[in-house]
């Protein structure tokens, strides 16, 4: 958002002094993530890795992985989101989401079907909590009804707030809400989009 | 945050050269993450980072004129290499010769884009004290830096 504004009358003053100093900055950002990880105040840390459904912004807390998010989800948005329900030390600092990256990166290679990343689940709360808590009992390769997961979760009739659940899951992908579909076989709606949900279920069922 | 990093080092850079610009940018940006869950929301945050880097600016230049007393003559900056010709050797060596206020006005007027008014909140004093030690910088400026905008685009070849 931050544009040359330099009174035009002095540019060429300053034509010199380079407006962005990528080498820098890259040198600067990372001693500012060490120091910041030293000094207990880089709260939020975060990178973006490319699959094939487009790039996925992975975040973490202290305590583990919190929020997946695909790119129609608006990745800024995402983060600003972040900073105002977790908290506005909010860093790119992709060495801190590494294991995570590697492992989505084996699972839409085929090679994995099951997560193992400390997660933090801080945002979601109550029976969406508890939905998601049991997506994981259902196997790769397999699906389970909205019906099916109310049931498991402890509630048969909370059909509709499983919909919601999954729809809100803040760890799509790593929580597989993807394979929670309608009674009838119809896929339903993915907070990735239809089409990303297809694709999904088409690859555990390939691999 | 992270997009007013580079303003902020071009900032620094002004204000301090480039041996202590990186020092003071990391103890900027370090500050803010440990002040940021404090700061109102809704604050201009280029202005609140330029200000705290204000402060790590003067902490430097403080240490400088300390560290300067007892050394007879400052030894050539050694480890940034500076490019022949590039900004840490012509525009900065014009810089360093402007009084710290004027300096701070020009990079913060000119290069952080804050009008004068927020300039005078980050220096002390009036707007129109502000005001005075930006355009005095830059006149100075342009008496001593050689590349000015004229020689360049009136010559076509610089002298």
């Amino acid at each position: 958002m931050t544009t040359a504004r330099q009174n035009s009358g002095v540019r060429d003053l300053f034509a010199v002094l380079p407006e962005t100093d990528e080498d820098a900055q890259r040198r600067l950002h990372a001693r500012l993530v060490a120091e910041a990880g030293r000094a207990g105040v880089l709260d939020v840390a975060y990178r973006t890795v490319d699959t094939p459904l487009g790039a996925l912004l992975l975040a973490a807390t202290g305590k583990g992985l919190v929020r997946v998010a695909y790119a129609r989800e608006d990745h800024d948005a995402v983060l600003e989101q972040l900073a105002n329900s977790i908290s506005p030390r909010v860093l790119h600092a992709p060495a801190r989401l590494d294991l995570a990256a590697d492992e989505l990166e084996e699972y839409f290679a085929g090679r994995r079907t099951g997560f193992d990343l400390p997660l933090d689940l801080r945002l979601s709360s109550g029976f969406r909590r508890t939905v998601l808590s049991h997506l994981s009992d259902i196997a790769y390769g397999s699906t389970a009804s909205y019906a099916a997961v109310a049931a498991a979760a402890g509630n048969p009739k909370a059909v509709r707030a499983v919909g919601t659940a999954c729809a809100t899951n803040p760890l799509p992908v790593v929580l597989p809400c993807h394979r929670v579909i309608r009674s009838d076989g119809v896929l339903g709606q993915y907070v990735g989009g239809a089409d990303a949900k297809h694709a999904l279920l088409t690859l555990e069922t390939a691999a | 945050m992270q997009r007013h990093g580079p303003t902020v080092l071009r900032v620094c850079r002004a204000v301090l050269g480039p041996t202590a610009a990186d020092d003071a940018w990391s103890e900027t940006f370090l500050a803010a993450l440990r002040a940021y869950p404090k700061l109102r929301p809704g604050s201009n945050l280029e202005a609140w980072l330029v200000t705290i880097a204000h402060r790590k600016a003067i902490d430097h230049l403080r240490a400088e004129s300390r560290r300067a007393v007892p050394v007879g003559d400052l030894p050539e900056q050694p480890s940034t290499s500076p490019l022949p010709g590039g900004w840490e050797s012509d525009l900065w060596a014009a810089l360093k010769e402007l009084p710290p206020k004027q300096r701070a006005a020009v990079a913060y007027h000119y290069l952080a884009g804050l009008p004068y008014a927020d300039v005078a909140d980050v220096l002390g004093g009036s707007p129109e004290a502000a005001r005075r030690a930006g355009a005095d910088g830059i006149a100075a400026l342009r008496r001593t830096y050689p590349h000015t905008p004229h020689v360049r685009g009136d010559e076509g070849e610089a002298s």
